[in-house]
Formats: C-alpha cells, sequence, structure tokens
C-alpha cells in the first residue's frame, strides 16, 4: 500500500508543476485573443462606458500582465473558469453538463479498441511473419490511415441512410419520455456509429504494440524452454507469450486518451452528439475563447488522472515498479 | 544505390512510394492541369462522376469541379503535412538535444514543458490556436507543429543522453570545444536518425489533422483542401455521398502512401546499420 502511496505522491508533485504550465499557456492564448471578458460581458449584457471602465478596474483587467496572471490562478483556484458568452452561464457548469456524454464516448471506443486490438494482436503474433500476421498488419496500418469524421460519414451513409438501421446523430432520441432500460439501449444504438467510428482507428495501435511485443518475447528463452517442455502452442501463446507483451499497452491506455480527447472533437461534431468536443466546436465558432480554453484545462485534468489511474494499474499489475522508489 | 533497390524489394514500400510519386505529381502539375480557380463554377451544379469527360468526377452544389479540387487539395495537404513535420522535428530535436546535454534544471524544466504539450489534446490545442491567430495556410502549420513536437523532444533527448557518455563526446570536451558546438556538431548529427525516423508518422498526423481542422471549417478559407471539400458535401450527403467520399478516399491513400514509404525507409536504413 505504502508502494502505492509513493507513486501516487510523486506522480502528483509532477502534475502540479504540468498544470501550472498548461494554464500559463492558456493565459497567453486568453491574451492574445481579441478583447476581453469585460468586452464579452458587455456583449452578453449590455453595458455604457463608464461601466466598461468600472468593470475593467474591478476585475483588475487595468491592472499589469503579472496581476491579470495572478487574477487568473486565483480564479481557478476558486474553480471559477469564467463566464461563457454563448451559453450565458458559467463556463464551468456548461462543461461539467457536457462532460459525461464525451467520457461515455471515450470510455467506449477506448475498451473498443483495446480489446478488439489485443484479440487481433494476439492472432498476429501468435505466427510471426505468417499470412495472417502480414494481412493483419497492413490491414491495420490502412485502417490507421483513414480519418475519423471521414469514417463516421461512410458509416452514415451505409447504416442510417441506406439500411436505415441507426439513427443519424445526436446521443438519445430527444423527448421520447424513455427511462431505465429503454432509455439506456436508446442511447447505446445512439453510441454505435460514434464509438465505432473513434474506437476502430485506435485499433491499430494497439494491434501493432501487441504484435511487435509478442515478436520480441517468442525469442525469450523461457519461451523456447516452455516449448522443449512440450507445453501446448496455444498455452505458450496466451499464457506465456501474450501475458508478458500486454504490460506496455496499458501505459498507451493512458498516453492515447489525449489523442482520444482531440479526435472526440470531431467525431462528437460529425454526429451531432452534445459533449465536450463539439461544444469546442461551438465555442470557437461563437468565438467564445475563455470557454475553449476552460474546456483545455479540464481535458489536461482530465488526461492527468487517466494517466495517474494507469501508473496505479501499472503498478498493480508489474510489482517491480516503484518497489525501490527509483524506477518509474 | 544499394539502398534504393534494397527499399525497392518490399512490395509495400514501392507501393508507398508510387502513391506518393502520383500525390507529388498531383500537387505540381493542379495549375497546369487546371489553370482556372478551384473554386470558380465550372459546369452545371451536383453532376455525377463518369457522366461529362471534360468534368470526369462531377461537379459539387455550387458546379465547382470535383477532379481539380482534388488536385488542388493535394498541394495543401502536401504543404501543410510537409511544413509542419519539418517544424516538429526541428525543434523537437533542438529542444531534445539540449534537455538531454543541460541536464539538471533546464533538462527538468524543458520536460515538463514536453509533458505539458502531451497532456492537451493536440487537436483542441491547435483548434485554440487556429481560433485565436484566424484561419490561414501559415496558423494551421504552426497549430499542428505545436502538437507535433513532442514525440521527436522525447527521442532525441534519450539518444542524446547516451550519445553524451561517449568517448568521441569525451574527446571534444579535451580539446576545449565550445559546449554549445559540441551539441550541434557532435552530439545533435548522431542523435538525428531514430527521431527521422518518426517523420512519416508525423507527417500522416498532419495530413490527418489538418483535413479534420478543415473539416470544421477552419483551414484557410482561399484555399481548397479535402477535408473542406468533404464537410462541403456533407450537405448533400443524402444525394451526393459521392462529394464526400472522393476527397476521403484521396486522404486515406495519401496517408497509408506515407505510412508505407516510410516503413520501408525505417527496414532499409535499419539493414543498413546492420551490414554496416
Amino acid at each position: 500500500m505504502t508502494r502505492a502511496l509513493r507513486l501516487i505522491r510523486r506522480r502528483l508533485i509532477g502534475s502540479i508543476a504540468v498544470l501550472l504550465i498548461v494554464i500559463i499557456g492558456t493565459f497567453l492564448l486568453l491574451e492574445a485573443a481579441p478583447g476581453d471578458a469585460v468586452d464579452a460581458y458587455v456583449v452578453s449584457v449590455g453595458g455604457d462606458a463608464s461601466m466598461i471602465e468600472e468593470l475593467r478596474r474591478r476585475w483588475g483587467l487595468d491592472q499589469s500582465a503579472a496581476t491579470r496572471f495572478a487574477i487568473y490562478i486565483s480564479s481557478l483556484a476558486r474553480l471559477d473558469l469564467g463566464h461563457s458568452v454563448a451559453f450565458s452561464r458559467p463556463n464551468l457548469d456548461v462543461i461539467l453538463e457536457r462532460l459525461p456524454n464525451t467520457l461515455l464516448l471515450m470510455g467506449s471506443a477506448t475498451a473498443l479498441s483495446f480489446c478488439l486490438g489485443t484479440f487481433l494482436g494476439i492472432v498476429a503474433g501468435s505466427r510471426p511473419g505468417s499470412f495472417r500476421d502480414r494481412f493483419l498488419s497492413i490491414g491495420s496500418l490502412a485502417l490507421y490511415a483513414v480519418p475519423g469524421f471521414w469514417l463516421g460519414l461512410v458509416l452514415v451513409v451505409v447504416f442510417s441512410v441506406q439500411l436505415r438501421w441507426l439513427p443519424l446523430g445526436g446521443i438519445e432520441t430527444i423527448a421520447s419520455g424513455k427511462t431505465g432500460a429503454a432509455r439506456a439501449l436508446d442511447m447505446a444504438r445512439h453510441l454505435v456509429l460514434p464509438v465505432a467510428s473513434l474506437g476502430v482507428i485506435y485499433l491499430a495501435l494497439y494491434l501493432r504494440m501487441m504484435r511487435a511485443g509478442m515478436a520480441e518475447v517468442w525469442r525469450m528463452d523461457f519461451v523456447l524452454a516452455a516449448r522443449a517442455r512440450g507445453i501446448a502452442r496455444r498455452r505458450i501463446v496466451l499464457r506465456h507469450v501474450a501475458r508478458n507483451a500486454l504490460l506496455p499497452l496499458v501505459t498507451m491506455l493512458g498516453l492515447q486518451s489525449a489523442a482520444m480527447l482531440g479526435g472526440s472533437v470531431v467525431i462528437e461534431s460529425v454526429f451531432s452528439v452534445p459533449g465536450l468536443g463539439r461544444l469546442a466546436q461551438e465555442a470557437v465558432a461563437s468565438r467564445d475563447t475563455p470557454l475553449l480554453l476552460g474546456i483545455i484545462l479540464v481535458s489536461a485534468v482530465l488526461v492527468i488522472l487517466v494517466n495517474l489511474a494507469v501508473d496505479l494499474l501499472y503498478a498493480a499489475l508489474d510489482p517491480r515498479v516503484g518497489s525501490s522508489g527509483e524506477a518509474a | 544505390m544499394i539502398a534504393l533497390r534494397r527499399f525497392l524489394r518490399t512490395p509495400e514500400a514501392v507501393a508507398g512510394a508510387l502513391i506518393l510519386a502520383a500525390l507529388l505529381a498531383m500537387a505540381l502539375s493542379a495549375s497546369w492541369f487546371f489553370p482556372r480557380d478551384p473554386q470558380s463554377i465550372a459546369g452545371p451544379a451536383l453532376l455525377r462522376p463518369f457522366q461529362d469527360w471534360t468534368l470526369p468526377l462531377g461537379t459539387d452544389r455550387l458546379g465547382r469541379d470535383v477532379l481539380a479540387g482534388l488536385f488542388h487539395g493535394a498541394r495543401t495537404s502536401l504543404a501543410v503535412g510537409l511544413a509542419a513535420a519539418a517544424g516538429a522535428i526541428l525543434i523537437g530535436a533542438v529542444v531534445g538535444t539540449l534537455a538531454g546535454f543541460a541536464g539538471g534544471v533546464a533538462d527538468e524544466i524543458l520536460m515538463r514543458i514536453t509533458d505539458a504539450f502531451q497532456t492537451v489534446p493536440g487537436f483542441l490545442l491547435a483548434l485554440a490556436f487556429v481560433s485565436v491567430a484566424g484561419p490561414s495556410l501559415a496558423t494551421v502549420i504552426v497549430a499542428i507543429t505545436l502538437g507535433a513536437w513532442t514525440g521527436p523532444a522525447r527521442i532525441a533527448r534519450a539518444e542524446v543522453l547516451s550519445i553524451r557518455e561517449r568517448d568521441y563526446v569525451a574527446g571534444a570536451r579535451v580539446i576545449g570545444m565550445h559546449p554549445l558546438e559540441i551539441v550541434f556538431r557532435e552530439i545533435l548529427p548522431n542523435a538525428l536518425p531514430p527521431v527521422l525516423a518518426l517523420s512519416s508518422v508525423i507527417v500522416a498526423a498532419a495530413i490527418l489533422t489538418e483535413a479534420a481542422l478543415s473539416f470544421l471549417g477552419l483551414g484557410d478559407p482561399n484555399r481548397v483542401t479535402w477535408g473542406g471539400m468533404i464537410a462541403e458535401g456533407r450537405a448533400v450527403l443524402r444525394s451526393a455521398p459521392y462529394l464526400s467520399i472522393i476527397p476521403g478516399v484521396a486522404l486515406v491513400l495519401t496517408v497509408l502512401g506515407v505510412y508505407l514509404a516510410g516503413e520501408g525507409l525505417v527496414e532499409t536504413s535499419a539493414a543498413r546499420r546492420m551490414n554496416a
């Protein structure tokens, strides 16, 4: 247990430094954007020149850049991400309202790509160099070359327009009055195409990594020993080779979370899923920079948390990690 | 010559090289075959492909030539992909080399900055940058570079950490070379090959990111882009799906060509290193 706590502590210290740099970055972007918070406020609420002056003074926007940064940091510390012009509501409220949909989409897509990718990777890696292996490797490369948003459109043309099997977009049927299991089923039907377009593309990554890892393990002495002892090939593939190649893929899960979040921006726009990504696009369309930067900050926190969870999972799976306080 | 022959031995690498050659030819000949502005009206609206041989791939909603768009779009994709990848590798190599060579506090600061850039989803960063700086070819390239330099930086740093301890670096130190001279003349050139091996992945990712940005309407408004063409076709997805499908196929082939050629190159250089 102390091992896990030590790992968490070390990771948290590093994460705070990283988050601080991200905040500096968003502050710089906010400064570079045309207009400031007062302009945005006046656009949505209204006010005359004297009120604008008064607001600028009260919010500290007439101060030096350093003071403005201090104000920015202290408001972030109070979980105040500013006010959205486009929605006339606090940014954090808007973001938190959309977050669950994105988490659902990302989580399902990650599960799909990890499970299917690992499985196909084991199929390819069980006989390195075979036809099956080459076919899967080239096929996954071709899949990895497909832009997710385009795959989404093609799937819509086939499954929603031609075959009419699945809904065109959205997260659930609007005002259907469904509850419980019926509602869950309705949402699942809406999520099939977005999850497939997001997940299938990243599948290639896990497949190739699994395959490469297995090719390496095959060359190790203990596999030779296992074969010499006459253990069934199937058992060697699963219990010895695949098992040892699986560990690096767990790290990949964390590293991919940022790419998944980025990918969901476009996928959510294609399928009009009301999530964080679609919100980012709406923020861009309505020139709401503070909202967009709020989304970036929340995504950064999300990525940090996912990576922390993955590190803990890794430490639980591999007793070598963090035991000396030196490693990792 | 031997390297070329070895490169051409794998069928995948040949396929990749052929696709890239075709793409390059399209980009270079775009204004020769299609001297007119590709955004101007060329014929009746929504003409289907293979109907009229002066407009072989048909026209879009506004009567613009799809084939001309494809040729001019190849130019944008290629320009953005190559420029962003070159920028990312340059910045990554310099940052990684400095971090690895300097060590200590400088290393710590540079690597935390790298972490920060890896923590923010690259596509969101590009979105924010383009929306603040305004969409143009240059801002799109910078936006994509911002999210792409971290991989090269990490690899360059790891390489430099191992090269730093070699004898010829110690030798350079002994003869009194300036540290910066050691970094850029002795260490960086030797740390570069593994970083360059990443270039095909970075070019491919840059092309895909550019397509996604212009699909969302954040590309350079004065240029034809494949992503923009897909977005344009989306409005008539039910009646004329070919308008979205054709530029998408071009994108897939391009990115696949980059991957295949890149894998071939990496294998060729690995084989050469083994023989040497």
